[in-house]
């Protein structure tokens, strides 16, 4: 894991590094309508990140994570309380705050650059900012497949096109919903390395939905505890340690053990 | 390695489109079974005569000496000869069936005239009759292209507002499905009233019968692109027309493509009722008047040319389409 150090700052993908930005969800309920009905999945949700943040959003599966995070993209409007991201309420997506599925969900009908292409023409600046295309793909690794099809693509190639794709638009806040979630395990600790990487040298601020607790400390510098559906916030843990991690290292090991007696594992 | 290039000689050897001792095996056959259908032609005389025996021998002995000639040479062709050799047992079995109807048609008269023709009376309707089957094949394609591309253009613009907007799913689609079922043909008395020339009427017909299957199915394909899609371009900026354009359009592309191919059949299967609305020319008007004359030899060389026409256009949307969707290799 030597190699976890923030990549080199190259000038020729300079133009990709925009800074983050604050998230404040305050008193946040949402319920989804099922047949008539009401299923309540977030119940009254309050924590906020600072800009640059680091923060792991950590639950059972199902608790309603992800739903918090397509509210806070604006793909959906909560049922009560108010999202503002950098100060300014959420009512709609924008592509300053960029989702990221556990599944790549490529464009099958386009190629890796037209896909990565998508937001920049979507908001008709293609003409200006082509050349973050390449930037982008070259920041993931993958510069030699721009003209590949997303079934030509490994899972774990894939899921880099999807960072790709979201790191050309400069978001301020990065919202990653389990992005590593369907990857192998080999695959899936080099991608936590360079998505360290992607973040300290970009500075976007960054959310990460997983339930894999290691992930969360490799990864991130706060922990959200979530309760089990409707998910409610159960506790919080500050892990300010240097980059890179070590998944043995005593104070990861002593921390592990303490979110998942917060989780309700007794170790 | 080598026992796999050992399997695979075998198996070419047992292949009965393969060389044997450096002579391509079908070609021979096929130059017999040729040369044989060409002597029959010429060998036994016709029962009642049906014109162009001799050329068609002289086609038929040509076509065997050509066999004769690649089966010393095909191995020579590269690609090309790997084509031939494929087909080797057809060539084989054409010459085979040429000869076999011959017998049982022109010589043996056991299918009688005028209800079937021996191949060299059908080739004897080109000989004679050919401008004028020429020009038919003109009027046709001209109605056929002018229906079929006005049908699909408008039924692909409904199929994608119909599958995309709420408010024209309401209201057409129940208009689409009650619409959609009836025979193209029954609209004639309308068409009649509404178009101020039977060649419109004709194009109309042709127009409605690839459009409708077009239409269904674009709707069903933009309807049915997965969510995940919308929001992912929703998230990066795109707004309702980029979503239309770059994720709703390409997304149903396989659907409308089936939408093509029953657009193709259903046309090809209208076009002779549609020339039978007055029309002057036409493949379709060819046939009907030559079955009421029983000219049987003449309705039989247009079936032929409609069939090759067909397969022909059937093709060229197999090309289209596999340069379209070749994003979908691997999970097609």
């Amino acid at each position: 894991m030597a190699e976890a150090a923030p990549l080199p700052l190259a000038a020729d993908t300079d133009s990709l590094a925009g800074g983050g930005t604050a998230v404040d969800v305050r008193a946040v309920s949402h319920q989804f309508r099922l047949s008539g009905a009401r299923l309540p999945v977030l119940d009254g949700i309050e924590f906020s990140a600072e800009p640059g943040e680091f923060v792991a959003l950590l639950g059972p599966s199902g608790c309603g994570k992800s739903t918090l995070l397509r509210l806070i993209a604006g793909l959906e409007r909560p049922t009560a309380g108010e999202i503002a991201v950098g100060g300014r309420p959420v009512d709609r997506p924008d592509p300053s705050r960029i989702l990221v599925f556990q599944d790549p969900t490529l464009f099958p009908w386009a190629s890796v650059r037209q896909n990565v292409t998508t937001g920049l023409e979507a908001r008709g600046v293609l003409k200006q900012e082509r050349g973050r295309v390449g930037e982008a793909l070259a920041l993931v690794g993958l510069a030699g497949f721009a003209d590949a099809y997303p079934h030509q693509l490994s899972g774990g190639m894939a899921q880099r096109v999807a960072l790709a794709r979201a790191l050309v638009n400069d978001p301020a806040l990065l919202l990653l919903d389990e992005p590593l979630g369907k990857l192998d395990s080999l695959t899936r600790l080099t991608l936590q390395t360079e998505l360290v990487g992607l973040w300290q040298r970009n500075g976007f601020t960054a959310l990460l939905v997983t339930h894999d607790v290691e992930e969360a400390l490799l990864l991130a510098s706060r922990i959200v505890v979530f309760s089990d559906r409707p998910a409610r916030i159960n506790a919080e843990f500050r892990f300010d340690k240097p980059y890179p991690r070590h998944r043995d290292a005593p104070d990861l090991v002593a921390m592990r053990r303490r979110i998942l007696g917060a989780l309700g594992f007794a170790t | 390695m080598t026992d796999a290039a050992q399997t695979f000689d075998d198996l070419a050897i047992a292949d009965p489109t393969s060389t044997f001792g450096g002579i391509w095996r079908s070609g021979v056959l096929a130059a017999l079974s040729w040369a044989a259908a060409a002597l029959i032609t010429v060998g036994l005389p016709d029962v009642v005569p049906w014109g162009s025996a001799k050329l068609f021998a002289g086609l038929t002995a040509g076509a065997a000496a050509v066999f004769l000639v690649l089966s010393f040479v095909v191995q020579r062709l590269g690609r090309a000869g790997e084509v031939l050799r494929h087909y080797g047992p057809w060539f084989v079995a054409v010459g085979v069936w040429l000869a076999l109807w011959e017998l049982a048609t022109a010589k043996f008269g056991w299918l009688p005239k005028p209800f079937f023709s021996p191949p060299h009376g059908i080739l004897n309707v080109y000989v004679t009759d050919g401008p004028r089957l020429l020009l038919c094949i003109v009027y046709t394609l001209r109605l056929w292209s002018l229906g079929f591309l006005s049908g699909i253009v408008v039924g692909y613009g409904a199929g994608v507002a119909l599958g995309w907007s709420k408010p024209f799913a309401y209201w057409g689609m129940p208009l689409l499905k009650l619409i959609g079922p009836v025979p193209a043909t029954a609209w004639i008395p309308v068409t009649f009233y509404f178009f101020p020339t039977t060649f419109g009427a004709s194009i109309f017909i042709v127009a409605l019968a690839s459009g409708i299957p077009v239409a269904i199915l674009t709707a069903s394909g933009v309807g049915s692109v997965s969510r995940a899609y919308y929001d992912v371009g929703r998230i990066l900026g795109a707004r309702s027309w980029y979503l239309i354009r770059r994720v709703a359009i390409p997304a149903a592309m396989p659907h409308v493509f089936v939408g093509l191919f029953m657009a193709l059949y259903y046309s090809f299967a209208v076009l002779v009722v549609a020339e039978m609305l007055g029309a002057k020319y036409g493949l379709g008007w060819y046939i009907q008047f030559q079955t009421a004359y029983s000219g049987y030899a003449n309705v039989y060389a247009a079936i032929i040319i409609m069939a090759v026409l067909c397969a022909g256009i059937v093709r060229l949307l197999f090309v289209v389409r596999d340069r379209l969707l070749r994003w979908q290799e691997g999970f097609i």
